[in-house]
């Protein structure tokens, strides 16, 4: 058999990619399948110059101010686990979508969709959650909607939360303004919310347990913008949400056509999580995070922000993990703790179902 | 985490790596059999470590890229049969079959879960007896014993509802028949480390001998291969060709008894047909007679039909260390992690995988 | 797909050798884990395991010897390395990270 495996320069028609027709979870992952759908299926029909830009938010002109304006819905499963819930979350997702655009979060509004038998109990749970949430965020809930579903089509509960802000003048954020030369901020360990909403599923039981950072940081990213000092010191920020902190780069190095190096030794990991991740062959790169953040920044100014960031309590453990360049743009690097240098690639389908 | 963390220190990383590159006078080429091994030396970049006269080529060590094309088609075919919950490991259900794999399956309606162990399959079946719940019982040795424990405690406890798709494969034929090969370039195995834990390493004493081919037993993190490499080195450089044992602290020359007794008593040897190379024959198990009510092909009547890979695909090439994947005109472009041509792309320990993910570059 | 993790044994339950299970603790992460092929084991051992099961115990003479041997080849590039039972775990909430470098980064 091995003398019938002919050369490869006899190979001549490829077969044409699989076409998928059908929607697969990976489309929801916030990897490259994610990426592909919005770039096939909505941008196209949607386009126009504002959604085209693909930030995080939608930053429009009303009346001379700047409106930040976004929308997010959340189906994580299970609906509690540690350090949260689906309401806390709801809320602390769409202020942070917002926040990453350097506004002001303001309003919000929470659309539900119930299976028919949900339990009353945990819905005002759920609500008290968000209420809370709200408070301490200083956002007001001001709009909302309910619908119900028959049993089985629902899956418990889904909440949408739409929010919108006001961007103050001279702040203008965009994943297209990473320059060579800048450097990364990440704003603490990562892979906690992931492993969370994972160890509560698959019933893992930690000695400390690991709670899902879920939080608001728009207070963090004010007191970085104050620190700026210069038009555009920060050129970016995007909250590493599903697809992790791998997924949050791609996104910038392919929108500002640059490339970026992190290093292996300043990304903080905390142990458990390592642990978990060692256990289950995942990578903590991928996992979500739901309170942490990303920064791009001018080099002149890292010192001081990075200083504005541990004051903060969201930002204590904060840390430079790695530079941008400009040798192949759209790539991100990792150098390891051995010195060799490996590729960090866009999620491509599927790490871990329902955890935002 | 202990045992793992002082197998990863770079700085004795680069001194294993110095003293190989004192040792070599002439280049050799060596393969690692086990995927999980692969991973490691992509992952840590190994490679770039050690000197340029040592090559590294990646044997057929991933059994999620062996899988054969009839038996994901026979798994996609279960699975979306009315009342069947199909459980996997994560890696199979994205490795393409002729039409569909195992996600699309569950983007269609099929009942297609996760699982970490297959006695989580046991669990599911017990909770569930409506339903006939069927696990793909893929692997090498190492995963054989706790499917073979699985399908066991079904039986002991007389489950209706549970079956096995067996597709188990064993590495000793197919480091037999790349060695056969007239075309092998190959000098010398690491051979894998936990399939040895298993299995022990005796039955690589008659390759080493009749092939005059040296082997050592290998760990998975990057000291441990690095050490492997370099006590491979040692034989070659001395013209020796011995069974030596670099995972001493998870590896006997015998194995584990207690696991070799449940293979024997479950599985039987049988031929199998390894994707990207054809049939090997003694290379495979399936579930003995006793044990035929838990045979998800004897019970659903899977006859696949014979089927054709991709001409474009080089798998069986790549599979056998004779191209690396940057070799292949696919690879990067046509076939990619979301729109695999072969199962060395799908995987995540497959060789294309591992260079996509981290090599793309070089 | 042969990802074998070592974790240690902290209790054991049920007599039945087939189905006894023991509580095994990765680095702060605890599962069960059965222990039909590992009849021998106690609580305290480290253990190797794949998919569920324990394949092995960890033999930790061996695990040192081998350690030993290479913090030597090390110890001749550079002075200075820990023994194996100085091998220190970051206390659980201290994330230890190392300062950025940016000549470290790669060109």
């Amino acid at each position: 058999m091995l003398e019938t495996i002919p050369e490869t320069a006899s190979f001549v028609c490829p077969t044409p990619p699989r076409q998928r027709d059908r929607i697969v979870l990976g489309h929801g992952s916030g990897g490259r399948l994610s990426a592909e759908l919005l770039r096939d299926v909505f941008l196209p029909l949607f386009s126009n110059p504002v959604l085209d830009r693909m930030d995080d938010q939608a930053i429009v002109e009303i009346g001379g101010a700047r409106v930040a304006f976004t929308t997010d819905s959340f189906v994580v499963q299970p609906l509690f686990f540690p350090g949260g819930d689906i309401g806390s979350l709801a809320v602390h997702g769409t202020v942070n979508d917002l926040a990453m655009g350097g506004a002001r979060p303001l309003f919000l509004s929470a659309g539900f969709i119930l299976e028919e038998g949900f339990s009353v109990a945990a819905l005002r749970r759920i609500s008290s959650s968000m209420a809370e949430a709200a408070a301490a965020a200083g956002v007001m809930i001001v709009t909302g909607d309910t619908k119900v579903v028959e049993r089985g089509k629902g899956d418990g509960l889904f909440i949408n939360t739409t929010g919108i802000g006001i961007v103050p003048d001279g702040v203008r954020l965009s994943a297209r303004q990473a320059r060579p030369g800048d450097r990364v901020i990440l704003s603490g360990a990562i892979g906690d919310h992931g492993i969370a909403i994972l160890c509560r599923r698959e019933g893992l039981e930690f000695e400390n347990e690991i709670l899902s950072d879920s939080a608001a940081l728009h207070n963090l990213v004010g007191a970085m913008l104050s620190a700026s000092t210069g038009a555009n010191a920060i050129r970016c920020l995007r909250d590493p949400t599903r697809g992790g902190v791998s997924s949050a780069l791609n996104e910038i190095a392919e929108q500002s056509k640059v490339s970026i190096q992190i290093q292996e030794t300043c990304i903080p990991v905390r142990e458990e999580v390592r642990g978990a991740c060692e256990l289950l062959g995942l990578d903590p790169l991928y996992i979500a995070n739901e309170g942490k953040l990303l920064a791009i920044v001018a080099p002149e100014a890292v010192d001081q922000i990075l200083a504005a960031m541990r004051r903060d309590p969201l930002g204590r453990e904060a840390a430079i993990i790695g530079t941008v360049g400009d040798e192949s743009a759209g790539m991100v690097t990792l150098r390891t703790a051995f010195g060799s240098t490996r590729i960090v690639d866009m999620l491509a389908g599927e790490q871990l179902p329902r955890i935002c | 985490m202990k045992y793992v963390d002082e197998y990863r220190d770079p700085k004795i990383a680069q001194a294993v790596a110095s003293e190989i590159a004192r040792k070599v006078t002439r280049p050799w080429v060596l393969m690692e059999v086990c995927g999980g091994q692969t991973h490691t030396l992509m992952r840590y970049g190994i490679d770039e470590l050690l000197p340029p006269k040592i090559e590294l080529v990646h044997g057929p060590g991933c059994p999620v890229c062996v899988t054969p094309l009839d038996m994901l088609d026979r798994a996609v075919r279960i699975a979306s049969l009315p009342n069947v919950t199909f459980t996997s490991f994560g890696d199979m259900l994205r490795v393409p079959g002729s039409e569909s794999d195992l996600f699309q399956a569950k983007a269609w309606g099929a009942d297609v879960r996760v699982v970490y162990s297959p006695l989580d399959a046991v669990k599911i079946a017990r909770a569930n007896p409506e339903r006939k719940v069927v696990f793909f019982g893929v692997g090498f040795e190492t995963t054989a014993p706790a499917n073979g424990m699985a399908v066991w405690q079904a039986k002991r406890e007389g489950l209706k509802n549970f079956s096995m798709l067996v597709s188990h494969v064993l590495v000793p034929p197919a480091m037999r028949l790349i060695l056969s090969s007239p075309a092998n370039r190959v000098q010398g195995f690491i051979a894998p480390g936990h399939v040895c834990t298993v299995m022990g390493y005796h039955q690589y004493e008659e390759l080493a001998s009749d092939f005059h081919v040296p082997m050592v037993v290998g760990g998975f993190e990057p000291l441990d291969l690095l050490e492997a490499i370099s006590m491979l080195v040692s034989q070659l450089e001395e013209g020796r060709a011995e069974v030596e044992n670099q995972y001493t602290r998870s590896v006997n020359r015998e194995g584990n008894l207690a696991a070799q007794n449940i293979l024997r008593e479950v599985f039987e040897v049988s031929g199998r047909q390894w994707r990207g190379i054809g049939p090997i024959p003694e290379s495979g198990y399936r579930l003995r007679d006793e044990f035929a009510e838990f045979d998800a092909e004897r019970i659903f009547g899977m006859e696949g039909c014979h089927a054709e890979e991709p001409r474009e695909c080089i798998s069986a090439l790549v599979l056998q260390g004779l191209k690396k994947p940057l070799d292949c005109t696919a690879f990067g472009k046509r076939c990619t992690p979301v729109t695999p041509l072969g199962a060395p792309m799908v995987s995540s320990e497959g060789a294309c995988a591992a260079y996509y993910q981290y090599r793309r570059h070089a | 797909m042969c990802l074998a993790v070592p974790g240690r044994l902290l209790s054991i339950e049920g007599d039945d050798p087939a189905f006894r299970v023991g509580r095994v603790d990765f680095c702060g992460v605890k599962r069960t884990v059965n222990l039909a092929f590992t009849p021998d084991a106690e609580p305290g051992d480290f253990l190797l395991v794949h998919v569920g099961f324990a394949l092995t115990r960890v033999d930790e003479e061996e695990a040192h010897r081998t350690y030993q041997y290479l913090a030597q080849i090390g110890a001749l590039a550079e002075e200075g390395l820990a023994p194996l039972d100085q091998v220190r775990l970051a206390p659980l909430d201290q994330v230890a990270i190392a300062p950025f470098n940016p000549e470290e980064i790669a060109p």
